[in-house]
């Protein structure tokens, strides 16, 4: 079945019809040309798809795009400001937070919304203090927190620190 | 503008890498990311039985579907001109060799009803008996005799070694030993998993034939497919400036790029989309194969060994025979006079193995690191001292000197950085809250080798910028940096004047990402560029290039110290784990890796190619592990959630240090190879560790908290 939807996806609306069993994944990718987003696993087991859906970072592959209707979808194209890259990106590559870059554009979305959830009080599996208002991203939550973001290429040791430079200046 | 000898050194600097701009963005081309109008999607049928035939096809429901445009089976399929290897051709025969082997395709316009229709395809089958077990008392054992390195060289191991190899007399070197050891070891089924699924966009036209690809080779992976489709090479044009990830994966196996391109036969000239599911990534693009690994070693009461024996044994597919070099290590680290390294494989009911990161070293080292440790204890020696001791003064097989050796010293460096001295050796000797804390090291090597192939071109500009030219690949490795680098260094002018071209069959031909040789080929084939640039401009137009520019090509020179030198990098690797007293959960809070890997072209993106080995050292360590229902014949964990590998939050500190050296006899950059050395060596350093910390040696990989609670 055919749908007409509306996307808003990095400031720009897009109208366009899908199939309803297309995934914002693969509105973004195959119907937008947008393919910041990358799939990796199609399961919502890798994070190389995330992107930020109304400011929460969700992954893309497990969202119907009929689902994705009015909602504010950022990618990692969205986050840089024409060639000014977000800090976050610019601390991946002082870092060399990355070797492949698949996983990358999925790293950078989750690692802005995760510094979000932590300064908005969101407790992790590893925080000590539940009840903070805001909770300090020491490099184990950092760890913690990106844990749903694979990286094969296992630049973890430096994108742990790339992260820790935006989150504590 | 003039081009003087190789100048001030682009080499050694730690630049940020090139792609990274597009790469933070997501802005970088992968393969199923090309623009193309009009792309219909293809969709695979695999087999659902181990081996046997296909007695029936009934497409007609899915024919029925509204927006299929065709199904493929073996009963339509084009014939192909080269047909016998599995991990090219497909839909060729009625057979079925593995669960998950391609059994056709369903090409439709839209991804959804492609998928959708390989659903409705029934296939009917006779199956025959299968079996998918490996186990060491199998009587059909053999020496293998591998297909083929690449395609290349004959040999009996994929790198073109003999399968076995004797000197001296181990039976009597283990008799006159003071300590001897007699332990098995093994590795179970490991895939790449590279997070780029194998992708292909194909387009077929009268004229050209486009394959948009991700490949470690675009000339290795255009010849395979262009003597499969008996076209001329000229015609197909393979495109993969930026591969997301491959480890091995994405040298050999092409069957995604020849289903991609018979999908482009059923619509030319149309765009056809492919890309590998991740689940069907564990049947049908290789994998490291399961090892059952004897090690018996002999020393005498100095703690010299007197005797090294590695018998392996080793899965196969009955469809083509992989078999890889599990004891190649084995012969180039220890001396002693009496050694003997076997190598049998069974050849099973499963998908076909391939390369993977370190193949057969990674393995190997497990097992003869971990006997070395063990040996270690049982001489009352240090495990860096033990090993000391048997340091070779050459290459203790065939003889050679190595062009540079610095093992004792990255054990030494690694020792003094990681804090080793004063350690107590005893087991259970430290804990800390309810944690048992143990340490252990093991080494590294890989051989730095060439593949042959290589041709680069240079074209200047009278404006001082340089086009360099050549088909090599960039995996993550950092190859569009590093080769930038190496291209500056060797016109000696900036990286800034530089422009690269790769990852393209248009541009002069070059060997695949693979073996740790690419720096090394492709960096030696641009300077042979830039010498013959230099010559043509001081011969021809006394050193100015011309206003119209000028441009020079060459191909790889030989190296005839590779026939004089043993030629390895080493490395020494620690590890801290802290094993849970109550649950026996095991963490690595600490690796540390010192490295002899010759001159580093660039410490940046070096670094993370260590780090990254050394991680998936550590998660080979204690995740991953494939494993097959022997019911059925398939991978059932095959998605990442049933196939763990590290995450974030299982990785701690991983420190890298380099004893830079420049090895004269190498290349003209005087590097090695750094991409696989990292991996070798991290899971005995572990384990060894472990073992360090609770007493519990673990033989049997991954070391996973069942085999600690005892």
């Amino acid at each position: 079945m055919d749908v007409e939807i509306l996307l808003r996806v990095d400031g720009k609306e897009h109208r366009l019809t899908v199939d309803t069993r297309t995934t914002l994944l693969d509105a973004l990718r195959e119907r937008l040309g947008n393919t910041s987003p990358k799939k990796g696993c199609d399961h919502g087991q890798c994070g190389a798809c995330t992107v930020l859906m109304n400011g929460q970072r969700v992954t893309s592959c497990l969202v119907l795009a009929v689902a994705g209707e009015g909602a504010e979808i950022v990618t990692a194209e969205g986050l840089a400001e024409g060639d000014e890259l977000h800090p976050v990106q610019r601390a991946f590559i002082a870092h060399d937070a990355f070797q492949c870059g698949y996983c990358t554009p999925g790293q950078v979305v989750s690692a802005v919304a995760m510094m979000r959830e932590a300064q908005a009080g969101w407790p992790s599996v590893v925080t000590e203090d539940l009840d903070a208002d805001v909770v300090v991203l020491d490099d184990r939550e950092i760890a913690e927190r990106m844990s749903g973001n694979l990286c094969r290429c296992a630049a973890y040791a430096n994108i742990v620190p790339a992260i820790a430079e935006v989150a504590r200046p | 503008m003039t081009v003087t000898s190789a100048g001030p050194s682009a080499v050694g600097a730690a630049l940020d890498r090139k792609d990274g701009p597009l790469k933070v963005r997501g802005a970088a081309t992968y393969a199923g990311e090309w623009p193309v109008d009009n792309p219909a999607y293809l969709y695979p049928l695999q087999a659902t039985i181990a081996a046997g035939r296909i007695t029936g096809v009934d497409a007609s429901a899915a024919l029925d579907l509204p927006g299929v445009l065709g199904v493929i089976t073996h009963v339509n399929a084009p014939k192909l001109a080269w047909a016998t290897d599995p991990e090219v051709a497909v839909l060729q025969s009625d057979e079925v060799a593995w669960r998950g082997q391609i059994v056709g395709a369903v090409v439709a316009e839209t991804l959804e009803t492609a998928r959708h229709a390989a659903g409705l395809v029934r296939l009917a089958y006779e199956q025959r008996p299968h079996d998918t077990e490996l186990r060491a008392d199998r009587h059909d054992l053999h020496r293998p005799q591998h297909a083929a390195l690449f395609g290349a060289a004959p040999g009996d191991l994929q790198d073109g070694s003999p399968a076995d190899s004797a000197l001296g007399d181990v039976d009597a070197g283990l008799a006159e030993a003071a300590f001897t050891l007699d332990a098995t070891y093994t590795t179970p089924m490991n895939h790449h998993n590279p997070m780029e699924p194998h992708t292909g966009i194909a387009v077929w036209t009268d004229d050209e034939i486009t394959l948009y690809c991700s490949s470690q080779g675009v000339h290795l992976h255009r010849s395979l497919l262009a003597g499969a489709f008996g076209v001329d090479a000229a015609r197909i044009r393979a495109i993969s400036p930026h591969v997301g990830g491959g480890f091995g994966s994405k040298v050999y196996p092409v069957v995604w790029g020849t289903l991609a391109l018979m999908g482009a036969q059923l619509v030319p000239g149309r765009p056809v989309k492919f890309a590998l599911t991740r689940q069907q990534m564990f049947a049908l693009v290789g994998y490291r194969p399961a090892t059952i690994q004897r090690v018996r070693l002999g020393a005498d009461s100095d703690g010299r060994l007197t005797a090294i024996a590695h018998d392996v044994i080793q899965q196969t597919a009955r469809a083509k025979e992989y078999a890889e070099q599990t004891v190649g290590a084995t012969r180039a680290m220890y001396a002693a006079p009496n050694r003997s390294t076997t190598t049998r494989v069974a050849a099973l009911d499963v998908p076909v193995p391939t390369i993977m990161r370190g193949p057969g070293e990674a393995t190997g080292m497990f097992a003869l690191e971990s006997a070395m440790d063990e040996m270690a204890s049982a001489a009352g020696l240090d495990p860096i001292e033990f090993r000391i001791r048997n340091e070779p003064a050459v290459h203790p097989e065939h003889g050679l000197p190595f062009s540079t050796r610095n093992l004792v010293a990255c054990l030494r460096e690694g020792a003094r950085r990681f804090g080793w001295e004063g350690r107590d050796p005893a087991p259970l000797s430290r804990r800390e809250n309810d944690w048992l804390v143990g340490t252990g090291v093991a080494s590294s090597i890989y051989p730095s080798p060439r593949l042959p192939g290589n041709s680069a071109s240079i074209h200047a500009d009278a404006d001082g910028r340089y086009t360099v030219r050549i088909g090599a690949a960039d995996i993550g490795t950092g190859t569009w940096t590093a080769l930038t680098q190496i291209a500056a260094e060797a016109l000696g002018v900036g990286v800034e004047d530089v422009n690269l071209e790769i990852g393209d069959t248009s541009l002069p031909v070059a060997s695949s990402a693979g073996f740790s040789s690419g720096i090394n080929c492709w960096g030696s084939t641009i300077y042979a560029a830039a010498d013959e640039l230099r010559k043509l401009l001081d011969s021809e137009h006394g050193g100015m290039v011309p206003a119209e520019g000028i441009e020079a090509s060459a191909d790889m020179p030989d190296n005839p110290y590779m026939e004089q030198f043993a030629m390895y990098s080493f490395g020494a690797q620690f590890a801290e784990v802290r094993v849970h007293e109550d649950t026996g959960e095991i963490r690595v809070p600490r690796l540390l890796g010192v490295f002899d890997a010759g001159r580093i072209i660039n410490p940046k993106t070096a670094r993370s190619q260590l780090i990254g080995g050394m991680t998936q050292g550590l998660s080979m360590a204690l995740h991953e592990a494939s494993v097959i229902d022997p019911r059925f014949g398939h991978v059932v964990n095959n998605d990442l959630g049933g196939y763990h590998f590290a995450s974030n939050a299982d990785v701690g500190s991983v420190e890298v240090h380099y004893l830079e050296e420049r090895d004269p006899y190498t290349n003209p950059m005087g590097s090695k190879g750094i991409g696989e050395v990292c991996i070798v060596g991290t899971a005995a350093a572990i384990a060894n560790a472990v073992h360090h910390a609770t007493g519990v040696r673990v033989r049997d990989l991954p070391i996973t908290l069942d085999k600690l609670i005892v």
